[in-house]
């Protein structure tokens, strides 16, 4: 469904990453793990179309993305649900959520998508009007993976979803994640808690310095304590 | 102070409301423009202008005022659409002074080319004659165009408010002033909703242009005086803010017209005496957000 082959992406002048290559299948949840500064954010944003120098080449479904703006990405099915979460101030959580299908072509059923994202998000449900910006950052999170979700994109693409939450929401958020797969979505998923992000992945690579230095599925992962220790540890 | 009665207050407080109504419409406008694109149009006075001379041009090839009502913001807005198109979208990205600088020279190029088709002198702006005379306010007379610029301001704010928190694209646009880069990967092509609100701020501008012309007539620089007044108004207002342009807007416009009743000489810089104030005590305005232009 995406791949990526020998991606290139600066900031500046200097080069973040170094001749990505990876691949996401349908159905599957991929992780990408590395330290701090490994390029995993870049890669995401310079597969959404977020960063100014790229080279090399991103398709998705058979289209090649890396001249393509943001927008036009995201028509082709591919959501990203960036770490800073991005909620914006001053709207509700409805209009928030709303922002999700505006460019959509399912912006035509929205009550119908707003009562599935409901469903789904029971503590969203609670607090439709209420200011977006004035909930707890796990909630702020919720809201911007069920933005991402609400045009039902193809593949999802979620930065450091777990960073600075609740444990218990954390696991609500991973339990979610599940489902999804199970309802045909693919994820590519940066995640900082290794462990948590294995044990619902597939498949994952390793980055180091802007580079693939390692795959494997997400078990044989699990159990390589070396590579956990190499890359991984903080 | 002899004869400073309450209703001659009253009345000049409402002859502020009319003044303050033209400010309004001239800095929602400038609002819009730079909450959305962070342009400052320096250009925005030269489209004002542009807009009662394009109604006196209608008029003198026989079309009454209530047509010009409505081509004239289609008019201005189709030409701020091309503005924006050619010459501003490919400032985009370097920098807050690029776009200022080239809608500076472009009010000065506006500006030439009235001055060559229209002439250097002004021309007088018939009101239109059903607006003619003055009514009871209860208060006293007050003149009935007065009232109608103050009238058709709240229906183009009603509009505006109606557009912006009712529809998709107003839900766009507010979301999309405080973070375009999210509104983007959301699926919008932000160039074009930067496109939409030049040519929706710039069709007010014109809108305003036509409503002050009955007031004080038509001249080529008529933009440059109300362009550093609407200044003060938006920041007073805030920078980006609609609802703070609306409220700085009447108050500098009582301002003016209290100043005027009281000490006449003194109106010309009580308004930016009053932005010294502002400034002081709130230096992002009354509704501003601190850091924007950085």
């Amino acid at each position: 469904m995406l791949q990526v082959s020998k991606l290139n992406a600066w900031y500046g002048a200097s080069h973040a990453l170094q001749d990505i290559g990876l691949e996401v299948t349908k159905g599957e949840i991929v992780c990408l793990i590395g330290r701090n500064g490994a390029g995993k954010t870049t890669t995401l944003k310079s597969i959404m179309g977020l960063m100014g120098r790229t080279r090399g080449s991103v398709t998705f479904r058979g289209e090649e993305l890396l001249r393509q703006p943001a927008h036009v990405r995201f028509a082709l099915g591919l959501a990203y649900v960036p770490e800073e979460r991005r909620i914006v101030q001053g709207l509700s959580v409805r209009e928030n959520l709303r922002l999700g299908l505006v460019a959509s072509p399912a912006k035509k059923r929205e009550a119908e998508l707003l009562d599935e994202i409901a469903v789904i998000f029971p503590r969203l449900a609670e607090r439709m009007d209420q200011e977006a910006v004035t909930m707890s950052g796990g909630e702020q999170q919720m809201l911007a993976i069920a933005r991402a979700m609400i045009a039902k994109p193809d593949l999802i693409m979620l930065d450091e979803p777990s960073e600075g939450i609740m444990p218990v929401l954390v696991d609500e958020m991973f339990e979610l994640f599940r489902s999804m797969k199970a309802q045909g979505t693919t994820v590519l998923l940066v995640e900082q808690n290794v462990e948590l992000a294995l044990g619902i992945a597939d498949r994952a690579y390793v980055l180091d310095q802007g580079s693939v230095v390692h795959q494997a599925s997400a078990q044989a992962l699990l159990a390589d304590e070396e590579i956990k220790e190499r890359y991984c540890s903080v | 102070m002899a004869g400073l009665s309450f209703d001659l207050i009253a009345l000049q407080l409402f002859a502020g409301l009319a003044l303050g109504a033209i400010y309004v419409l001239f800095a929602i406008g400038l609002s819009l423009i730079f909450g959305m694109l962070t342009v400052v149009n320096f250009a925005h006075g030269a489209f004002y202008m542009v807009g009662a001379y394009v109604g006196l041009y209608l008029i003198s090839i026989g079309g009454n005022f209530w047509i010009c009502l409505v081509a004239v913001p289609i008019a201005i807005g189709l030409f701020g659409l091309a503005v924006e198109r050619v010459l501003i979208r490919p400032l985009y990205g370097r920098g807050i002074d690029y776009p200022l600088l080239l809608t500076f020279g472009l009010s000065y190029v506006m500006v030439e080319c009235v001055r060559i088709a229209f002439g250097k002198t002004g021309y007088p702006f018939d009101t239109p004659e059903v607006l003619q005379g003055a009514v009871d306010i209860g208060v006293g007379y007050f003149p009935l165009y007065r009232l109608f610029v103050i009238g058709a301001t709240a229906v183009v704010l009603l509009a505006l408010w109606l557009f912006l928190e009712k529809t998709s694209f107003g839900l766009i646009i507010r979301a999309g002033a405080r973070d375009p880069q999210i509104v983007r990967v959301l699926g919008v092509d932000v160039s074009r909703v930067w496109l939409i609100v030049f040519g929706i701020g710039t069709a007010i501008a014109g809108f305003a242009g036509l409503l002050a012309a009955p007031l004080q007539g038509v001249i080529p620089e008529m933009g440059g005086t109300i362009l550093a007044e609407a200044f003060v108004v938006t920041v007073v207002g805030g920078m980006g803010s609609i609802g703070g342009a609306v409220l700085a807007g009447l108050l500098v416009g009582v301002v003016v017209s209290m100043t005027s009743l009281f000490a006449p000489e003194m109106a010309k810089v009580s308004i930016f005496a009053l932005m010294a104030i502002v400034l002081i005590v709130r230096p992002q305005g009354f509704f501003g957000r601190a850091g924007l232009m950085s």
